[in-house]
């Protein structure tokens, strides 16, 4: 099953669902993508695809041995253990989600260069006057003498942003196959422009998991009753 | 902002919207669910501001009602609102007309007549 997608961030805006409330939505232009590699657990150990994203005008040789017919610009892989039905060169559409799945999407973050404690780490700032000059400053890294050192881990200035990160459980609102358009609801990592992946997310499993509880949860009520009977 | 955007918040806005600015009085009907059925209510004020752009602008209307003043925003393009109806067009030399918060009595409800 096709659970995977690559795509590039346009930027947000708001649209009216059907009962004419307003949802903060995100742009995402979401594939054609292709899939380039099918990895297997005999060949490599685990079951995954490759997929391949945009145009590249200019490959080198090995890469275009490696891609065949395809010009995909962005090479990302995906963990996928029912691989069954995907041949490599496949297309791989936006019609794959429908209104109403739940995606994770992944980028990389807006980079906001070295920062301080106060926005790297919430840190609360000092007092802006009657004498105090700790404005924003890092404050106590710890004791003196005892321990003698400073803890691993104190949160302290540095670069802030850049780095991979995730939007679990995001709802897509709307599908648009003829424009290759996903509109998720709320936000996504990144800049506009950013190359985003987004996977399904197993909602399924959630599912079951809830009928799990609901039984036990009956099987206690019954229990109770039976108890005061 | 990217014509992608453009286009979709585009195919969000109504076409017929009645012009209408700052300083009018409007009725505003828009639609309600109440114990499972849809009615039109009616809200009439001065419009004290109009802000943002696209599918995304929206409107306040405010008035005097029982002695307390009322405020409410509306999306212009929202599908809820069934009609806007100008009532009396008004002159006024600001473009947010926060300075009405501050004034009592018959005052509060007064913009000068224009045009």
């Amino acid at each position: 099953m096709m659970d995977n997608l690559l795509g590039k961030k346009i930027g947000m805006t708001q649209i009216f669902d059907e009962s004419g409330n307003m949802v903060p939505v995100t742009v995402i232009e979401a594939g054609p993508c292709v899939v380039t590699q099918l990895k297997t657990k005999e060949t490599d150990g685990y079951n995954a695809i490759q997929v391949g994203f945009g145009q590249n005008k200019k490959l080198n040789k090995p890469m275009k041995g490696h891609l065949k017919e395809s010009q995909a610009r962005y090479l990302r892989e995906f963990r996928n253990e029912n691989t069954g039905g995907i041949q490599v060169g496949q297309e791989i559409k936006v019609e794959i989600f429908s209104p109403g799945d739940m995606l994770v999407i992944s980028g990389i973050t807006i980079g906001k260069g070295f920062a301080g404690n106060i926005k790297r780490h919430h840190h609360a700032r000092g007092p802006m006057s009657h004498g105090s000059k700790s404005h924003r400053i890092t404050g106590s890294i710890g004791a003196g003498t005892t321990p003698g050192r400073v803890f691993k881990g104190l949160s302290m200035p540095g670069r802030m942003g850049a780095v991979r990160a995730s939007v679990k459980s995001i709802k897509v609102v709307r599908v648009d196959a003829e424009k290759n358009l996903l509109l998720v609801k709320g936000t996504v990592p990144g800049k506009k422009g950013n190359l985003v992946s987004i996977k399904r997310t197993q909602v399924a499993k959630l599912v079951a998991f809830d009928k799990q509880t609901e039984k036990k949860a009956e099987k206690k009520a019954d229990k109770k009753a039976e108890a005061k009977a | 902002m990217s014509l992608i955007i453009q286009e979709i918040e585009k195919a969000q806005m109504k076409k017929e919207i009645p012009q209408f600015n700052v300083g009018d009085t409007v009725k505003v009907y828009s639609k309600i669910v109440e114990g499972g059925k849809e009615r039109l209510h009616g809200f009439e004020g001065i419009v004290i501001k109009r802000q943002g752009g696209g599918s995304r602008e929206t409107f306040t209307a405010r008035k005097i009602f029982q002695g307390v003043g009322v405020e409410r925003t509306f999306v212009l393009h929202s599908p809820r609102l069934e009609k806007i109806e100008v009532l009396r067009s008004g002159k006024v030399r600001r473009a947010k007309l926060y300075y009405l918060r501050e004034r009592i009595g018959s005052q509060a409800t007064k913009v000068e007549e224009g045009v």
